[in-house]
């Protein structure tokens, strides 16, 4: 007998095939749905749209007059099978981020929440090696997990107004780098100089899945000098290639 | 040749779509595309163009443009809509040509919610991220057509001599919306799940191309209301809190955190996509087989409907993946 592979099949329609491989955020179980995204891509399955691979499962979007859902998910079971490695982290991303109350606008209502004083909420933040879970919500939205303990708040109970553009937000246990201005039921602790999408740029997206991420405390002055590169098109994050 | 449509007036919600912005969901980039797939199809069929193609996807705003430079075919596929050039009526899916400086306007009609003007042309416009399509909550391809903006078209091939009418691209009725359960059907226990069937349910005033609010009776969940965010499909229902169901639509967000019971087939997405606030629709649940049979039987109708009523090209028959599914889908 094989090992059993612990994962779930669920339809999302006739077009969308879910594997899931458990219902928490953790580590092990994304790194799962990266190996099987992984191959998925690299075997160019012909009917096989795109895959969004997500905290938990992958998403994977099919043409069922192409392939059917039994063939993708035998498939799917052939991968399984073959027990591939989770892909190690590919880069380590260094990321500027100002934590001055001027900008970080919300992060007065975490002091509130947590008890902890501005300079312990910016060195818990800043302190943390975070994972790159997945993109979601809006165009380079990013989202990290990671985030110590003493600064798991709540996501908010009511939606607050648009936040600016590249803000950094923590909420329900995790952290979060945004692109465009949206309204959010997170924090606002900070704001990076880096842009996480630029459509000009030669890789658009500026991180993968997978990749390791680190906040730099930078000051007002710092980050206004930054933020003026980066939108003149430098990248101002550091990559450090890890594998 | 080229020549350009302008844009004297467009209602809200006016916007260029071709088939969608895939291959960066991942990134958190919505797909965007037409919410009548098939109404869109069904256009750039009649019109001789790559199903894909961009098209003029017009909200119950309604549009009114006059061709520039050339004569520039134009067929018109949707939700009833009324259309009329330099005046005179004509049938509510057809195919005409607009001499220079002719006017054509396409109002809202007595129902439905989108229709759709592909040219005999190319869409001359540069893509972003490969999609010329319009994604107004990010700005992505431009938030909407607006009044004043010439929609610059190339490679022009002849339209029609006369009007002509076009068919329907579905029949009308009230037939059950069909939906496949999952992903998380299991979130909502027999009762609960058959009272959703039930309905009835009313399209609410908060509808748009993002989602389709459903007012009806309260759905409650057995495992709670959050969800470690995963994938959104075209059509899933999310169930909140509050126990209204949320249509995913063409502009729905890749990913998100809330229970889905279920997902409308692609085959009845359109009909919903057409529906209007007030307009009542209950469900019925079908299998992944059946869905798959009813979205290639729909598929195929529209296009033996088209290669009637317009001179339907072998190559568009090819890329609705028509011939292709048959070979293989049972590989």
């Amino acid at each position: 007998m094989t090992q059993q592979n612990e994962y779930r099949l669920l339809d999302a329609g006739e077009r969308a095939l879910v594997v899931e491989f458990g219902s928490t955020v953790d580590p092990a179980i994304n790194g799962k749905v990266l190996a099987l995204d992984a191959a998925l891509s690299a075997s160019r399955v012909e009917g096989v749209r795109e895959c969004v691979p997500t905290y938990r499962s992958l998403m994977i979007h099919y043409d069922p007059l192409v392939i059917s859902r039994h063939a993708l998910a035998e498939r799917v079971s052939a991968i399984e099978n073959a027990h591939l490695p989770s892909p190690k982290p590919g880069a380590r991303w260094t990321l500027p981020c100002c934590y001055d109350p001027s900008i970080a606008e919300d992060i007065g209502q975490v002091q509130d929440l947590t008890g902890l004083g501005h300079d312990r909420i910016v060195a818990l933040h800043s302190g943390a090696t975070y994972r790159v879970y997945m993109y979601g919500f809006a165009p380079g939205y990013c989202y990290l997990g990671g985030l110590p303990k003493e600064l798991a708040v709540s996501r908010r109970s009511t939606i607050r107004p648009p936040t600016p553009e590249n803000v950094v937000l923590i909420g329900g246990g995790l952290s979060l780098v945004a692109t465009i201005s949206m309204p959010t039921g997170w924090y606002v602790v900070g704001r990076t100089a880096e842009r996480m999408y630029a459509p000009e740029r030669a890789r658009p997206f500026l991180v993968d899945v997978g990749d390791e991420m680190l906040f730099e405390p930078v000051d007002l002055a710092t980050f206004a000098t930054l933020d003026a590169r980066a939108a003149a098109g430098e990248t101002v994050a550091r990559r450090e290639a890890l594998s | 040749m080229s020549a350009a449509l302008r844009i004297v007036h467009a209602g809200p919600g006016v916007s260029l779509q071709d088939a969608g912005r895939w291959g960066y969901l991942r990134y958190g980039v919505t797909a965007a595309g037409p919410m009548d797939v098939l109404a869109h199809e069904a256009a750039n069929c009649a019109a001789g163009a790559p199903p894909d193609a961009a098209a003029i996807e017009i909200s119950v705003g309604g549009l009114e443009l006059v061709a520039e430079d050339a004569s520039i075919g134009c067929a018109i596929v949707g939700g009833g809509f009324r259309v009329a050039l330099d005046g005179a009526a004509l049938p509510s899916d057809c195919m005409a040509t607009l001499a220079p400086g002719q006017r054509l306007s396409i109002r809202a009609g007595g129902s439905g919610s989108w229709a759709y003007l592909a040219p005999f042309a190319r869409v001359e416009r540069t893509p972003i991220l490969g999609s010329l399509s319009m994604h107004a909550r990010s700005g992505m391809g431009g938030a909407g057509l607006l009044a004043g903006e010439a929609l610059a078209l190339a490679d022009l091939w002849e339209g029609p001599a006369t009007p002509r009418a076009l068919a329907p691209v579905r029949p009308a009725g009230s037939a059950p919306l069909r939906i496949v359960a999952g992903p998380q059907s299991d979130y909502f226990d027999a009762d609960n799940f058959a009272r959703f069937l039930e309905g009835p349910w009313r399209v609410s005033p908060r509808s748009d191309r993002m989602a389709y609010a459903l007012e009806g009776p309260k759905i409650g969940h057995s495992k709670g209301f959050n969800i470690v965010s995963d994938g959104i499909a075209f059509g899933a229902i999310q169930i909140p809190g509050d126990g209204q169901p949320f249509v995913q639509m063409a502009d729905r967000a890749p990913t998100g955190g809330y229970p889905k019971i279920g997902t409308v087939i692609a085959a009845d997405l359109g009909r919903l996509a057409q529906m209007r606030p007030g307009d009542a629709l209950h469900f019925s649940a079908v299998s992944v087989e059946e869905a798959v049979a009813a979205w290639k039987a729909a598929r195929q109708a529209m296009a033996v409907a088209m290669a009637q009523d317009a001179d339907l090209k072998p190559e568009s028959l090819l890329a609705l993946n028509l011939i292709g599914g048959v070979i293989f889908a049972e590989e």
